[in-house]
């Protein structure tokens, strides 16, 4: 297992260096303009612009810099380790930078996750249980409800219902934790249920089709001849082989999150690193905009190193073939 | 044991089973009625769609009751099972009546140990602990003859051959002792030298537990093999019921005649095989009168319109549903007989 | 017509090998090999049927497909009607494909639900560009039982034993030399399974057609085959005339597939049970693969010794050190070789009554 872990892991290094390396090169084939010009002031002279161009280290080709890129990372520079060099506007860290608004993505992301998994999974056992009943039909129209609403949309309304017109949030913006855990639910809790919609439904949907696909198994009917009570039938044999695929799902929509909670975090003004990578983008902050692509990349690919294992765990079959 | 073989342990009577669908009704089994005694094996026989499988499936409450209309009577120790509730029902499941499947590749949890199930079987109708569960398991694996049955219960299904599955299966049937022992087609899925193996040991453990066994299948040399009795179905219906050698010496219902005769034979090489003309017919809309009335070679003026029922034609035969007087049914015996010999 | 049209055999394979490399779970590394046919040699002839029979694993089907190119060769010949086509790109055989055709066991899955029973059966004269296909599909459907009036149904329409006649219809369309049926009855019921085996008969005779049939089951191939090769772990361990075969098999394996076959016959017979189960084709035991399961087994050269394929009868040849004298033979005389000096009886412990 370590060698399949370590050969997984090398792979995943050569992804995350391939990722980076396109967006080197989507950073110069499609420029938006030259990042000097946005620091050189007004009327630069073109001595002071190659000037700033060399202090970004904007004059040697991608390629040159990509390799200093990886070079830093695993060297570190002058804000410490890993390498992520300074940002264009403001020469600060974006080590830094993530770090300070990482937590607020990730929080953002384990509450809705919490949300999303139990609502989800439990709307859909219900719904398989008391199939063609009216609790189905009920659970599944709020399915596509959620499937087919916009994150916007359901987190402007939710602001205009819960905050503007009933108070019960405590509106955009973000507290941390630290400072007030009363003010970080009451600004959270809303973004938690808007983001865990869109998954709740699908969860449910998923959930609920796996679950009457394995209770139509062979071994389900033999669970039953044992003479198993129907709820043992059901939470022990059927739910075991169905939520199994929900797992890898699970850890997947959790790492592509990381860097795809954008529209979450804009409505609700969090800031975190959606905020970051588009604020980077448009502004051609390269530096930022490497970081946290690199982060995002890393959770995707370790979360799936992570749940092909985890699935190896829960189904023997994986394990020894 | 107390019990004596021979006791009469199992009465089915009329057993109806409708199926209500959107495209109509499907008239699964159609007034079924057998016995069984213990010690006795009752095979029963016939081809897909021919209701062999939902009588037993219905007999042990495992037909979705929702979309399932059964009725007539299944009378096991005094009880009417068709009128139990659920709960009792499930009761009598898996301790008093076992059940083994025809896939044992489908039919275990693929996410389990195969200990861990037949300990599962063990505890659903017993308090005893999980160690003792454990050991039950064991000790009946290594009964059913898998070799170094105490490791092999950690064991995942999929590290079971076929052949093993299928023993497991057997084991966990067996952890109570049941009275009834169904086999719905337990050898269909194996190849033919594990299928002998599997044949061995269902008779073995008959004998040993002194129980009752229903062996539904398609085959009839496994039923000539093993069977006391034999139930050929055709339809939903029974179309001739009665003791195994006399089923297979002189057969009377024209369905079993053309069963046999298109069997291929492993004796010779025939010059050209007697196949049964035409298909089986659609349980939504069977056809009127005698259901094999459309396919049969001897169909006479009642056929179409009445449903011949199920009787003993005459002194010394058995039981079959067919309008032939039984003189001439004797007669065309004898023929097919004598051609067969030929 | 080829040059060689006239020579007897079609189809030729020489020390066939098939491996298929196979991972044994995620975490193990590299892969095991699965040595799915291992050094087969047999020659179809033309206008017979050649039946292979053996139980699930014994690489029965993996022989077929590898004789029709549909697998690539690990090692060995490939022959067709002369030419050797073992090494030949798919581009090179695609003439040779309307040659050779297959039927296979599933009629549910083999047929494409959403297409009409004409496209079906006339895909290979759209493929092969044959001129008023229309006529020649219905031609064939009457042919094989079908009415001409099926064209337009679906497959849904139709009941297991007429999809295999569909099935049938479209591998007879290009007058193949060749038609490899998998298992073609075997989801089929019993009253039904004589309807087509009938057919294929009836249409072998007729068309000059010659048969590869695979199966598992001894009682259909009696009826259909001339002769029979009997293969275990990916090796022929039997080859001969049906008739040989079945009445003098001299493998210990063939004799206990023989017996396992349950019967309807009132007379007793001896029955050899085998023990235990097929070992793994991904380690299969030393020199004889058989040795473990077999009653006439002899430590020190069954184990150690691997049996060449041997004639003992015309037409009739075995892989056995130790092949039967006698058929029907007492479980005693089978496992007391005659000639053979053993000083143990065979370690079965539970081969004959468990």
């Amino acid at each position: 297992m370590a060698f399949y872990i370590a050969r997984r892991l090398f792979w995943t290094a050569i992804v995350v260096a391939a990722v980076i390396a396109i967006t080197f090169v989507v950073f110069y084939l499609l420029p938006a303009g030259d990042p000097a010009l946005r620091f050189a002031g007004k009327n630069p002279n073109a001595q002071q612009l190659d000037l700033i161009r060399h202090r970004l280290g904007l004059d040697q080709p991608w390629y040159i810099q990509f390799f200093k890129f990886i070079k830093n990372f695993f060297t570190g520079d002058q804000y410490g380790w890993p390498g992520l060099g300074y940002t264009f506007a403001g020469q600060s860290s974006v080590l830094h930078l993530i770090l300070d608004r990482a937590p607020r993505t990730l929080l953002l992301i384990a509450g809705a996750a919490v949300i999303w998994l139990f609502s989800g999974v439990t709307i859909g056992i219900i719904s398989a249980v008391r199939r063609r009943t009216i609790i189905d039909r009920a659970a599944m129209g709020f399915a596509l409800f959620g499937i087919s609403a916009p994150v916007f949309w359901l987190g402007l309304m939710g602001l205009y219902i819960f905050w503007r017109q009933l108070g019960w949030s405590s509106g955009t913006g973000y507290v941390s934790p630290a400072d007030s855990i009363t003010g970080f639910i009451g600004h959270m809790w809303l973004p938690w249920v808007v983001l865990a919609m869109l998954y709740a439904a699908f969860y449910a949907r998923m959930t609920r089709n796996n679950l009457l696909e394995t209770l139509g198994e062979d071994y389900i009917r033999t669970a039953r001849a044992k003479g198993l009570t129907e709820r043992q039938v059901i939470f022990k044999h059927g739910l075991r082989a169905s939520l199994t695929p929900i797992v890898t799902m699970f850890g997947l929509d959790i790492a592509l999150l990381v860097g795809g909670a954008v529209i979450t975090e804009s409505v609700f003004n969090l800031q975190g690193l959606g905020y970051l990578a588009i604020n980077g983008a448009t502004t051609q902050d390269l530096p930022t905009v490497l970081g946290v692509v690199l982060l995002a990349a890393l959770a995707v690919a370790l979360m799936n190193l992570v749940v092909d294992i985890l699935y190896a765990f829960i189904d023997p079959r994986v394990r020894y073939a | 044991m107390t019990s004596s073989s021979g006791e009469r342990m199992l009465d089915v009577r009329g057993l109806t089973v409708r199926f209500p669908t959107s495209d109509g009704i499907v008239q699964a089994v159609s007034d079924v009625s057998f016995a069984l005694s213990r010690g006795e094996t009752l095979g029963i026989v016939g081809e897909s769609g021919s209701g062999k499988s939902v009588s037993n499936l219905a007999i042990m409450g495992l037909l979705n009751r929702a979309r399932t209309v059964i009725s007539g009577e299944v009378e096991f120790k005094g009880r009417d099972l068709l009128t139990l509730p659920p709960d009792e029902l499930r009761k009598v499941r898996g301790k008093e009546i076992a059940m083994v499947f025809q896939d044992p590749f489908a039919c275990l949890h693929p996410m389990y140990r195969v200990g861990a199930q037949i300990a599962e079987a063990f505890t659903a109708h017993s308090d005893a602990g999980k160690h003792a569960a454990w050991s039950r398991a064991v000790e009946l694996l290594d009964h059913v003859g898998i070799p170094n049955a105490k490791s092999r219960a950690r064991d995942y299904p999929h590290q079971f051959s076929g052949g093993m599955r299928q023993r497991a299966m057997i084991a966990m049937a067996l952890v109570h002792n049941p009275d009834i022992l169904i086999c719905d087609e337990p050898t269909t899925a194996l190849d033919v030298t594990v299928q002998a193996q599997i044949l061995e040991l269902i008779e073995d453990v008959k004998r040993e537990f002194d129980i009752g066994v229903i062996l539904v299948t398609h085959d009839l040399g496994v039923v000539a093999e093993t069977a006391n009795s034999v139930m050929v179905m055709y339809a939903g219906r029974v179309m001739e019921y009665g003791p195994a050698a006399e089923i297979f010496r002189h057969p009377q219902h024209p369905y079993a005649w053309g069963l046999l005769d298109s069997m291929p034979t492993i004796e010779r090489r025939l010059d050209a095989l007697v196949p049964i003309e035409g298909s089986p017919p659609s349980l939504l809309a069977p056809p009127s009168g005698c259901p094999f009335h459309p396919r049969c070679p001897y169909r006479f003026e009642p056929c179409a319109t009445k449903l011949p029922p199920l009787k003993v034609p005459a002194d010394g035969a058995h039981l079959d549903a067919c309008h032939l007087p039984y003189d001439k049914k004797v007669e065309l015996g004898a023929q097919r007989a004598k051609k067969v010999a030929a | 017509m080829s040059a060689n049209g006239s020579t007897e055999t079609l189809v030729e394979l020489e020390h066939l090998t098939k491996h298929f490399d196979v991972k044994q779970g995620v975490f193990a590394r590299g892969t095991a090999k699965v040595h799915a046919v291992e050094d087969v040699t047999l020659q179809v002839r033309r206008g017979e049927t050649l039946g292979i029979v053996g139980e699930s694993g014994c690489g029965k089907s993996t022989t077929a497909r590898v004789m029709l190119r549909l697998l690539d060769v690990t090692s060995g010949t490939v022959r067709f009607d002369g030419r050797d086509i073992t090494h030949l790109s798919q581009r090179a055989l695609r003439p040779l494909r309307r040659e050779m055709q297959m039927v296979f066991q599933d009629p549910y899955a083999s047929l494409n639900p959403r297409k009409s029973v004409g496209q079906i059966v006339g895909t290979p004269f759209a493929i092969h560009g044959v001129k008023n296909a229309r006529s020649r599909v219905q031609e064939l459907l009457e042919r094989v039982g079908l009415s001409p009036e099926h064209y337009n149904r679906y497959p849904h329409e139709f009941s297991g034993g007429q999809r295999q006649r569909i099935g049938v219809a479209r591998a007879l369309a290009l007058s193949p030399k060749l038609i490899v049926c998998d298992e073609p009855v075997s989801a089929l019921d019993v009253s039904i399974q004589a309807q087509v085996l009938n057919l294929l008969r009836n249409l072998q005779s007729d068309f000059n057609l010659t048969y590869v049939f695979i199966t598992h089951d001894l009682s259909v191939l009696r009826q259909i085959a001339d002769r029979i090769a009997v293969m275990y772990l990916g090796r022929v361990v039997e080859i001969g005339d049906s008739e040989q075969i079945y009445d003098a098999p001299k493998h210990p394996y063939t004799a206990a597939l023989l017996s396992a076959v349950p019967r309807t016959g009132t007379d007793p017979r001896q029955r050899i049970v085998l023990s235990g189960d097929v070992p793994s084709p991904i380690d299969p035991p030393q020199a004889c693969v058989f040795h473990p399961r077999c009653p006439r087994f002899h430590r020190g050269h069954c184990d150690v010794e691997e049996p060449e394929l041997r004639d003992l009868a015309p037409h009739h040849a075995a892989a056995c050190h130790y092949p039967l004298e006698r058929w029907p033979i007492t479980d005693e005389e089978l496992r007391q070789a005659e000639g053979a000096v053993r000083e143990d009886r065979p370690h079965l412990e539970g081969a004959a009554h468990d």
